[in-house]
């Protein structure tokens, strides 16, 4: 398949209030599935950053190793992006932003590559409350390695062989509750509507911003006489009557009124039921909001929006006071002790 | 009875209980023989523990300047009931056994050929001081008291330093210096003239310090400018961060905000510590890590990453003996193979071979410039001998006029000046090096995607076989422009005619030397070739091509070092025989000189993997 995006924009795309288009903020052409969640993810990024909006050559985009992790190649092309190793992305975006606490940090991640290969990292930069916006594209399986079930798939989910999943899954958002995260959300890359705003507010929290985003992938659930066909899954979307018909080649989409819960059967056959969050709840409570997930969940059901926010969150720059000039601007004069500091530091040793 | 009779040229053990406060007492004699200006090697040799196990603590003290550690013990001091026997037993004939003798010796203390020197110190310590706290650690000043006798220490070096110690304790400073007052009387009331040992002063200590590595490379680290430490705490690299610290605490804190200048991030791992120091690496600042052996084999999937995708980090590495967790608190030179080709796929790295503080702070400042340079990991070959133990060592050295050497770094008025499109991988100097940004630089111009994967010289992605050779290719022309940047190795030719040639590294330096000087007393020439980098300059291989046999000195089992020669240099196997020391112990002149003789007697001993134990 030749992918050929056309370079026309209407001439009078308008522009933002730094004077950018959105184009400025686009990448390259996907090369991930036609119809992958993932891209709907990328888009809304694109937007939130248009619309916030910040310049795009100060956002540093970081990833580690997945089809979720190939994305930052789709966005910010203004931007410097690492695509780190696997599991590793929290690392590298601690390093990157202990060097310069003046940019904006974007990782996005994958399941296998969090709540797997990247566990260790992905609790440490958690509880070290970086200023990083963490973006997980939660599909439940292993795409690029070709479906494998992965952490977060639920118990009793099937996998593109008709296997149900006999393992726990992790829930992302509470273990980030648990760990101190200061702003924690969870959507879907289906709904836009509420992607744009959590990724404009968690690009705009100081600290950690986790937002576990659960995006069908839609290439290893289709083998004929599977529950997760394509067309099994097309005829339960119809049947719930939540979807659209959507081609393959197209991005899913669900839009549903505020407070309105909705059952979305994934591509993999499980069922979700999305529900907003509450009005009324009180999304600055740890305890209430680990007690309204675990609710939510012992009834089917998975909780989006915001679920946690502290708002005295402290990033790890104002943990460790360091300097309020980044570190990589501080110039020799101001980093070398000299020649005579070092006689006195020698004496000491005599 | 035999009597050791030596001036300034003797060994000191002494064996302690682990968590007693012993260090610092046993430190300050070490201190007080270097002040008087003997040359003094002081060696603890601990156990992987807290409290509880036996230590030891060994003192060369040699007037002729040898810093190796010797063998052999002439005195010792044994405060630990757990292995009194086993030091009564391993002292020297002719030699001292200074024990506590509130307990009297055990029945199967019998030797004839050993001096015993019996001090009551616990008894002593209980009838001067009651608290119970302060008599454990003052029952090790009454032993130095008593040694500063019978060694004829000067006096006034031990007061000063405990007054200069206990600056800021008078109180402390007193009890000390009354402990040192009970041994020193004791000693002279019951064994005046008991002991044939002494120090003498010398004239000679010049610029010298004592000082120990991991303290100079966090100095290093320091005057380099290093801001961000990403770490995972291991013996014995632990130190190097905590005095990074120390010293960023003292000289990189803003005067009118008191905030920081630096940031270390203690991380959940290795892998983690060295992604942060990669990520602030590759963001402009300069970073690093420092680990051990097991911390290497967790780093070895950065270091990777780190060498393709071309990002500068330094990392050191405080070697201790392996395999696996090994002999944490012991001391090897086992990751040479490790660190040169860590990660899967054509990788080779950077390495710095420190012998001594002085050297240590000056291959941490090149690192980070070598770093910079060639956007690619260096690795600080140190080791928990060097990086623990105190070393005589020439002063750290600074030149104000220095300047940073960042590499090729473009900012915005630079990427505004292209004429032509810029390629984060595009080589257009010919040297291999290709020319880098940082985040933020500039609106438009100068953004790329570092990536572990096959990427084209604008760092796309690509799976295109002739892009991707030819990305792997000018890797390849970049080492060989590092092998010009490396400082080079250091050449002593003893006789031109000399047949054979020694080369070593590190912390092997001191021994060498000195088994070299002991086996040109019976006649035999041998040059010497230390070891600072790889990859090697020309100046190793022309060493080794004039020599008929080469001796290769190291302190691991199989010869590593040996075999990065023979893998890189393409020399004759059989040509290069190692000579080797992995028992965790500091490697001594002693150990090189005997099996230097019996490479030498057998005729047709060549290299290979075999233990010395099991050479003919």
């Amino acid at each position: 398949m030749t992918f050929v995006r056309p370079t026309f924009r209407h001439p009078q795309q308008p522009a933002n209030a730094l004077g950018y288009t959105r184009k400025d903020y686009e990448g390259l052409i996907s090369t991930l599935c036609a119809g992958c969640g993932h891209d709907s993810i990328s888009s809304a990024i694109i937007q939130a950053c248009f619309e916030i909006p910040v310049e795009p050559h100060k956002v540093v985009k970081m990833s580690g190793i997945g089809c979720s992790s190939k994305t930052p190649a789709y966005y910010l092309d203004r931007s410097h992006g690492f695509n780190s190793v696997h599991g590793r992305m929290p690392s590298i975006a601690t390093g990157a932003n202990m060097a310069n606490r003046d940019l904006i940090y974007l990782g996005v991640s994958g399941d296998g590559d969090t709540a797997s290969i990247g566990m260790g990292q992905f609790i440490h930069v958690l509880r070290r409350d970086l200023n990083l916006t963490y973006v997980v594209m939660n599909n439940g399986c292993y795409g690029l390695t070709k479906g494998q079930d992965s952490a977060t798939a639920d118990r009793g989910s099937r996998s593109k062989k008709g296997v149900p999943n006999p393992f726990e899954s992790i829930d992302l958002c509470e273990m980030a509750i648990q760990l101190g995260a200061g702003f924690v959300a969870r959507s879907f890359s289906g709904d836009k509507q509420q992607l744009v705003p959590l990724l404009k507010a968690a690009l705009l929290h100081q600290g950690v911003a986790l937002i576990d985003v659960i995006s069908p992938c839609v290439t290893f659930n289709n083998t004929s006489g599977s529950t997760k066909s394509y067309q099994y899954v097309r005829d339960h979307i119809e049947a719930t009557g939540t979807f659209d018909f959507i081609p393959l080649r197209q991005e899913i989409v669900v839009e549903y009124d505020e407070g309105a819960t909705q059952e979305v059967t994934m591509h993999d056959g499980s069922v979700i039921h999305l529900h907003k969050s509450i009005s009324g709840v009180d999304v600055t409570s740890r305890r209430l909001a680990l007690d309204l997930l675990e609710a939510e969940r012992a009834q089917g059901r998975l909780l989006t929006g915001i679920l946690f926010l502290d708002p005295d969150s402290e990033d790890t720059h104002s943990i460790l006071k360091t300097s309020l000039t980044p570190l990589n601007h501080l110039t020799q004069d101001e980093l070398c002790p000299g020649a005579a500091a070092l006689d006195e530091i020698n004496q000491r040793f005599r | 009875m035999s009597r050791i009779e030596k001036v300034n040229d003797f060994v000191v053990r002494f064996a302690n209980v682990n968590g007693t406060g012993s260090a610092s007492a046993n430190n300050l004699f070490a201190m007080a023989i270097y002040r008087m200006g003997v040359p003094v090697t002081p060696k603890n040799i601990f156990p992987s523990n807290i409290q509880g196990l036996p230590t030891w603590f060994e003192v060369r003290v040699s007037g002729r300047g040898y810093l190796a550690r010797r063998g052999g013990i002439d005195l010792t001091v044994a405060v630990n009931g757990q292995t009194l026997v086993q030091d009564y037993n391993e002292v020297l004939p002719g030699g001292y056994f200074l024990y506590d003798s509130t307990k009297r010796l055990p029945d199967d203390c019998r030797r004839s050929d050993l001096n015993v020197i019996a001090i009551p110190l616990t008894q002593l310590c209980n009838d001067a001081f009651t608290d119970a706290r302060l008599r454990q650690l003052l029952k090790n000043i009454i032993y130095i008291g008593a040694l500063a006798r019978l060694l004829n220490i000067d006096h006034a070096v031990l007061t000063s330093a405990i007054n200069s110690q206990f600056a800021k304790k008078p109180q402390l400073a007193e009890s000390n210096l009354q402990a040192l007052e009970i041994g020193y009387t004791y000693a002279g009331e019951h064994f005046d003239g008991a002991c044939g040992l002494r120090v003498e002063p010398l004239p000679t200590r010049g610029e010298a310090i004592l000082m120990d590595g991991n303290s100079a490379l966090a100095l290093g680290a320091i005057y380099a400018g290093a801001t961000v430490a990403g770490w995972y705490p291991i013996t014995p690299s632990t130190t190097v961060v905590e005095a990074f610290e120390r010293y960023a605490n003292r000289y990189r804190i803003e005067a009118d905000t008191g905030r920081k200048r630096f940031a270390i991030i203690q991380a959940e791992d290795e892998l983690a510590a060295i992604g942060i120091a990669i990520g602030a690496s590759w963001n402009g600042a300069r970073a690093f890590t420092a680990t051990s052996g097991p911390g290497l084999s967790l780093m070895a999937e950065f270091l990777g990453l780190a060498y393709y995708a071309e990002i500068p980090v330094v990392l050191m590495d405080i070697q201790r003996a392996g395999p696996s967790t090994g002999m944490p608190t012991r001391t090897q030179q086992s990751d040479v193979l490790d660190a040169a080709y860590a990660s899967h796929g054509d990788t080779r790295h950077v390495l710095l071979f420190p012998c001594d503080p002085g050297e240590c702070f000056e291959m941490a400042v090149d690192a980070f410039d070598l770093a910079d340079r060639l956007q690619t990991p260096v690795i600080i070959m140190s080791d928990l001998d060097l990086g623990m133990n105190d070393h005589l060592s020439p002063p750290l050295t600074w030149d104000d006029s220095r300047r940073y050497d960042r590499g090729k770094v473009l900012d915005a008025a630079a990427l505004d000046a292209l004429a032509t499109k810029w390629g984060r991988y595009l080589d257009v100097d010919g040297d291999g090096i290709c020319y880098r940004t940082y985040p933020g630089t500039h609106p438009s111009k100068g953004a790329y995607f570092t990536r572990g994967t096959s990427h084209n010289e604008y760092s796309g992605y690509t799976e295109d076989n002739t892009i991707y050779r030819r990305g792997m290719e000018r890797l390849a022309r970049k080492w060989q422009t590092a092998r010009a940047l490396m400082p080079p190795a250091e050449e002593t030719i003893r006789a031109a005619g000399a047949s054979i040639g020694a080369v070593y590294y590190g912390t092997t330096a001191q021994a060498a030397a000195e088994a070299i000087d002991l086996l040109a007393a019976e006649g035999l020439q041998i040059n010497m070739l230390r070891l600072k980098a790889f990859p090697f300059g020309p100046e190793v291989a022309a060493f080794i091509d004039r020599h008929d046999r080469i001796l290769v000195i190291e302190q691991n089992r199989d010869g590593q070092m040996r075999l990065l020669l023979i893998n890189e240099g393409d020399f004759p196997p059989a040509k290069l025989s190692s000579v080797v020391n992995f028992d965790g112990l500091p490697i001594t002149a002693a150990i090189i000189v005997e099996q230097i003789r019996a490479l030498l007697s057998s005729p047709d001993a060549g290299g290979g993997i075999e233990t010395p134990g099991e050479r003919p």
